[in-house]
């Protein structure tokens, strides 16, 4: 019973913070109701009969700034290089691990190295490298990223081959699978969890990512939604603040979803992560 | 087993070494060569030996950027730490609803850095408007400013990492120190804490180099104003590149000092926090 007390306090205090959390984002979608000249002036007032507009703002967010375009970029990049990089990386961790000599290990270090190197170290020459291979479309920066984000996934994946042990393999090739048999119906589906962690913390950087995909694609061809979002407040001479507040809403929704439907694995994939990163 | 993988190479390795040379090794050390160079893009290099350092390191701008960085780097490392383990602590007890509460301050990680910095420009603009302030009339506004909005976004991250470390103390600890009559303080102070310094270790190392790196916020949220005086290392290296014709190896120049600071920091740091960790 003593104990009571402290516990409704502590209930009561989170739950104060846990408003204060939601409140950006929830500002945010109000104001997306509302006509753009009462958004400056007023941004925390419920929308009234002077200032709703209905989705309007949506309307003019999608056909104006090409915003679903933007979207449908953004899955694609996302997925497919995210696919890409789990597939690749982990054959290329469990070849480095298994095959010990002085190339690979070569190799290992360099892809831990690059995980603390800063992007601005290398994006003015990237971006140049990209532009002559002609990397610029949304299939050319897939191998961009598949070279910049291979150091954490061989990283992460290299940590859980270690911990597989030897005899499985080696009574899968006993047995008289090839090597690539032996990884896509032994080793594959033993790395599960690794693949599920690696996947969540790429999907995160990749769908947010505003710098590389800025420096290294075509920007009047294709946009992905934080640079069109990015567009909307600079390049143009009229700010269209209801348009804005649309985009973000559209950039935010796909995120919760996506948090909402893997929550466990997002959460098990960021702690895990993090032990090893 | 080993002889008999290795004719395979060319499937398994090659395809992310390939790429893996495109996208970090021939950038970065094209990136070093031409930090010793002037030029506009990648083919028209001549060499000029330091001139770009001793440039980069005249640069006032520049110098401003550095201390405005480390001093957000600090600040934001202590705030987002202390707040997040306690919340780890609060949400490990046994109360009601934690998942929700789990759930929901982990949700601003997601959001990306662009979408973040908007959000929290309505925010800002919406407060300090009522006093006819601005966030981009004010550095130190805007240093607030960034100061909250990377708390909001991050506590929920560290917090995870927290809870993950408190959970794998074990629980007979906590019991044989109530035996031995501790008080919760001195539980907190000589169990949980040194039990914790992996976890600590993680989270000051991650929000250190996540706050000398921040890129995206701080463009959205004030992009460098008032004149370049909220601006901080990557963002002053970016306009470096792309905002001054000539100014290219410069830039790079800029982004190779950034880097050995960044990893010079996570070295020094991993240094003082691993030792901690073999005292106990």
């Amino acid at each position: 019973m003593k104990k009571k007390l402290p516990m409704y306090l502590t209930t009561g205090i989170l739950t104060f913070l846990a408003l204060t959390w939601v409140f950006p984002v929830f500002v945010v979608l109000i104001n997306s109701f509302k006509n753009k000249l009462y958004i400056n002036a007023e941004p925390f007032k419920l929308p009234n009969a002077d200032s709703f507009v209905g989705m309007e703002n949506y309307a003019e967010a999608i056909d104006h700034y090409e915003l679903l375009k933007a979207l449908v970029i953004t899955v694609f990049i996302t997925v497919v290089s995210v696919a890409v990089i789990l597939i690749c990386t982990s054959m290329c961790a469990w070849f480095i691990t298994r095959v010990k000599n002085k190339v690979t290990k070569a190799i290992y270090i360099l892809c831990v190295f690059s995980m603390v190197v800063p992007f601005q170290m290398v994006m003015f020459t990237l971006s140049k490298i990209a532009n002559i291979l002609h990397l610029t479309t949304p299939w050319g920066i897939v191998i961009i990223y598949l070279g910049f984000g291979a150091g954490l996934a061989v990283f992460m994946f290299c940590g859980f081959v270690k911990s597989i042990p030897l005899e499985i393999e080696e009574a899968a090739m006993i047995d008289g699978c090839t090597p690539v048999q032996t990884f896509f119906k032994v080793v594959l589906p033993i790395m599960k969890p690794t693949y599920i962690s690696v996947g969540i913390l790429e999907t995160m950087w990749i769908w947010n990512d505003f710098l590389l995909p800025y420096l290294v694609l075509d920007i009047n061809k294709y946009k992905t939604l934080s640079i069109a979002i990015q567009y909307m407040k600079g390049s143009y001479g009229r700010v269209d603040m209801g348009a804005i507040m649309a985009a973000l809403i559209i950039a935010v929704i796909p995120v919760i979803i996506f948090y909402l439907s893997c929550q466990k694995y997002i959460i098990k994939g960021v702690a895990a992560g993090a032990v090893k990163g | 087993m080993s002889k008999n993988i290795k004719k395979y190479w060319p499937l398994f390795v090659l395809p992310t070494f390939l790429a893996f040379i495109i996208g970090f090794i021939l950038p970065f050390l094209i990136g070093i060569y031409l930090s010793f160079c002037e030029f506009t893009t990648v083919t028209d290099a001549t060499f000029v030996g330091l001139t770009n350092y001793v440039k980069a390191f005249q640069d006032t701008i520049f110098q401003h950027s550095f201390w405005y960085t480390a001093a957000f780097a600090l600040v934001s490392l202590i705030i987002i730490n202390v707040v997040a383990f306690l919340f780890a602590l609060a949400l490990t007890q046994k109360l009601k609803g934690t998942n929700i509460f789990r759930t929901i301050f982990f949700m601003p990680n997601l959001i990306g850095g662009i979408v973040l910095g908007y959000i929290w420009q309505l925010i800002f603009s919406g407060i300090l408007s009522q006093y006819s302030m601005a966030i981009n009339l004010d550095s130190r506004l805007g240093f607030i400013g960034l100061v909250i909005l990377v708390c909001w976004q991050q506590i929920g991250y560290m917090m995870i990492i927290y809870i993950a470390g408190l959970q794998s103390i074990p629980e007979d600890m906590m019991e044989a120190a109530d035996i031995d009559g501790a008080s919760s303080l001195q539980k907190l102070f000589k169990i949980t804490i040194p039990m914790m310094m992996p976890s600590i270790t993680i989270c000051t190392f991650l929000s250190i180099t996540n706050g000398f790196k921040l890129f995206d916020q701080n463009l959205a949220l004030t992009a460098g104003e008032p004149g370049k005086m909220s601006e901080m290392m990557a963002l002053n290296i970016f306009n470096t590149f792309y905002g001054r014709a000539g100014y290219e190896g410069v830039g790079q120049a800029k982004a190779v000092i950034f880097f050995v600071i960044v990893v010079g920091i996570g070295l020094i740091q991993l240094y003082f926090t691993n030792r901690k960790e073999v005292e106990q």
